[in-house]
């Protein structure tokens, strides 16, 4: 008797503590393209990797776990992931930040905020379809540059960031 | 003991151009103004379809779309449209599946038959079980778009590539409709004045090597 109303304890405490895990969650940043050239543009000596995704696209949340492991991995160096999400801004409270809260993800997790990807795409990578999952490492400091659409294996990725990460 | 040097000249030139040719990176697709090969592609019907079999077409809107991309859910109803709209006026959808079945199941034939009855597709929708047609085309994402005109020698010359229109998400709040400005454009034999268009899609589930 005694163990089972522990058990209840522990699972009542457990869902207690996991209703409360949101509110600490990180935040979500909604951007428009600007920023996102902004991002581009970043002047700093750092290795920069952004990381376009979805929640509704499943090789990007398959390769994920990767990018996630990258922040963790490199976090006092100067290595800067940031996930950007195509979802749409309605998305927002009801998909993306739950999908964030879910992982508990620990990169820099942005929405990109504009409906119409022909009027941007082009600016940022004249070479992108448009496809997802899609990724961008650079460090303007050292002018170094690489974009890769296609889902990337944990390999693929660790040998693009040991190729530009400042030693 | 010059003269056999200039045929030797010549067969390294043309092994040259040869391995050039075959250089040519096959996977890069096509691009407007490119010509676009015909297909023999098995319908959901089970009957299979080809550009040829189509004799009052002017062109096609050769459409990579599949049953599982959100994007391409979202623009079902809209290809519908497209396809009543401009099947009349020559130019009918054609759908065409790329995705791999083993990378993504839910794109099997049996499960295209299944959404094509659900929604009442009017367009073939075909199934590029080896994506021999899709690496032609250079497409890469789902829903990508391929307007071709049919041209008096009966070559398809492509005419536009890109998106339906400015908003995947809300039909109700489109802008700018992409496609439809092409085929208005192509059935009053005018040059297609936005050729190329962008759009966030799906990436094509490519067979795993």
């Amino acid at each position: 008797m005694k163990s089972t109303f522990l058990k209840k304890l522990t699972a009542a405490t457990a869902l207690f503590i996991l209703c409360l895990a949101p509110a600490f969650a990180q935040d979500v940043k909604v951007i428009k393209y600007k920023e996102l050239e902004q991002l581009r543009n970043a002047p700093h000596d750092t290795l920069y990797v952004v990381n376009f995704w979805a929640t509704w696209c499943k090789p990007c949340i398959k390769e994920m776990p990767y990018f996630e492991a990258l922040t963790e991995q490199y976090k006092n160096q100067p290595v800067r992931v940031v996930l950007v999400s195509m979802d749409a801004a309605e998305d927002l409270n009801t998909r993306v930040k739950p999908f964030v809260k879910k992982r508990s993800l620990k990169s820099d997790v942005m929405l990109l905020d504009e409906v119409d990807a022909n009027t941007w795409i082009d600016k940022l990578e004249p070479k992108w379809s448009g496809a997802i999952p899609a990724t961008m490492v650079f460090n303007n400091k050292r002018k170094q540059y690489e974009f890769v659409e296609k889902e990337l294996s944990q390999q693929e990725l660790q040998n693009l960031i040991t190729k530009y990460k400042p030693k | 003991m010059r003269k056999p040097k200039l045929p030797f000249v010549y067969i390294m030139c043309l092994l040259f151009v040869g391995v050039l040719l075959a250089a040519a990176p096959a996977d890069s697709g096509y691009e407007v103004g490119d010509t676009a090969r015909d297909f023999k592609l098995k319908n959901v019907d089970g009957k299979m379809v080809s550009m040829a079999d189509y004799k009052d077409a002017k062109g096609f809107i050769v459409t990579f779309t599949c049953n599982t991309c959100p994007y391409s859910v979202a623009y079902e109803d809209r290809l519908i449209d497209l396809h009543n709209k401009y099947a009349p006026k020559g130019y009918p959808v054609v759908a065409i599946n790329p995705n791999d079945v083993s990378v993504s199941p839910k794109d099997s034939y049996t499960h295209m038959q299944k959404r094509a009855k659900e929604k009442s597709f009017p367009f073939a929708y075909l199934y590029d079980e080896t994506q021999e047609i899709t690496k032609a085309y250079g497409a890469t994402r789902t829903p990508h778009l391929y307007i071709v005109q049919k041209q008096k020698d009966g070559k398809y010359k492509v005419a536009y590539i890109g998106t339906i229109d400015d908003n995947s998400r809300d039909a109700s709040k489109v802008e700018k409709k992409y496609a439809e400005a092409a085929l208005d454009e192509l059935v009053a034999n005018k040059a297609v004045s936005q050729p190329n268009t962008k759009a966030i899609g799906c990436t094509i589930k490519w067979r795993e090597a």
